[in-house]
């Protein structure tokens, strides 16, 4: 048994307005950064999960997104997986 | 006999007096139905009320949607029982998955409080049998995340098979093809931002929303098959 960090981030699926996004990228040029664009904004879930190895942690944490942590009707999710370093 | 009618009551929740008064003014019986119960204590229809349940942590609808009283909402509602979804209560049935889409927040990125002019799309749902199609009513909306989102199949499918339910006259928060309320397959369940149950007498502003409660005693007097 080992124990996993998650860093899973939450986004809107392309297609799906980001209000805040929009907002963000609305508000940056009046600070002079005009060159910027894509502006979007998510979640960041971290979690510790312990399992006999990497395959077991990703698809529980992949299973967890699917009926949790993100809605996928509107959003993405992205899992970062590493063995806990302590 | 007075139909009765259960009013589920998340923590947070916060409109199930206001649907409980404008039901008994309906004159059914209002019957609380507390998250953490498993029965339905025999209730002929139920109304999610709206609120912040569960604080709307994580996402609006997110947690709600696994208390114990929703896996009876849920059989109830497959059995063909009339299910009434009001704000945060759509929020939780479109987590629930008792209804398709999602509400996100609103484009213009501010909470709206304010009355707004809503068109009736259909008249064969458990919140819209009682009024005419077409017909225009004033209720209230107050919510920051009522912007109505769908796969674009999903959209055409709920466009031919009739089940956009209430459109905005005029579009307040982004919501794709106006919609306002949507209803599932058997038309049975029924989710909607505005609050109906906040415009049942002219006192309040507009007693145009008791049409709708009308309808989800109808509804529920109807009765389902079990």
């Amino acid at each position: 048994m080992a124990r996993y960090e998650a860093r899973i981030e939450v986004t809107h699926l392309p297609g799906i307005l980001d209000p805040q996004g929009v907002t963000v990228e609305r508000a940056l040029p009046a600070l002079g950064y005009t060159n910027v664009s894509h502006v979007r904004i998510g979640k960041s879930i971290r979690l510790e999960v312990d399992a006999a190895d990497e395959g077991t942690a990703r698809a529980q944490v992949e299973e967890m997104c699917e009926r949790l942590l993100a809605n996928p009707v509107i959003e993405a999710y992205e899992i970062h997986l590493a063995e806990f370093a302590g | 006999m007075a139909p009765r009618v259960g009013v589920v009551v998340f923590p947070g929740t916060n409109c199930e007096l206001d649907a409980a008064y404008a039901l008994e003014h309906a004159g059914a019986e209002a019957v609380t139905l507390f998250h953490a119960d498993t029965e339905l204590k025999g209730v002929d229809g139920v109304i999610v009320p709206g609120g912040f349940a569960h604080g709307d942590y994580l996402r609006t609808g997110a947690i709600a949607r696994f208390s114990p009283i929703m896996a009876s909402v849920a059989e109830f509602a497959g059995r063909g029982g009339p299910v009434v979804g009001i704000c945060n209560g759509f929020q939780v049935l479109c987590e629930a998955g008792l209804l398709p889409g999602a509400l996100q927040k609103n484009a213009g990125l501010k909470f709206i409080c304010r009355t707004v002019d809503l068109r009736v799309e259909t008249t064969t749902t458990a919140l819209t049998n009682a009024l005419d199609a077409g017909a225009v009513l004033r209720i209230p909306i107050n919510h920051f995340e009522g912007n109505y989102t769908c796969a674009p199949e999903t959209l055409a499918r709920l466009r031919d098979e009739d089940r956009i339910v209430v459109r905005y006259v005029d579009n307040p928060n982004g919501s794709v093809d106006s919609i306002a309320g949507v209803c599932s397959e058997g038309r049975n369940v029924v989710g909607l931002m505005p609050h109906p149950e906040r415009a049942i007498e002219a006192v309040l502003g507009s007693a145009d929303g008791a049409g709708m409660i009308a309808s989800i005693v109808r509804a529920a007097s109807v009765g389902v098959a079990s």
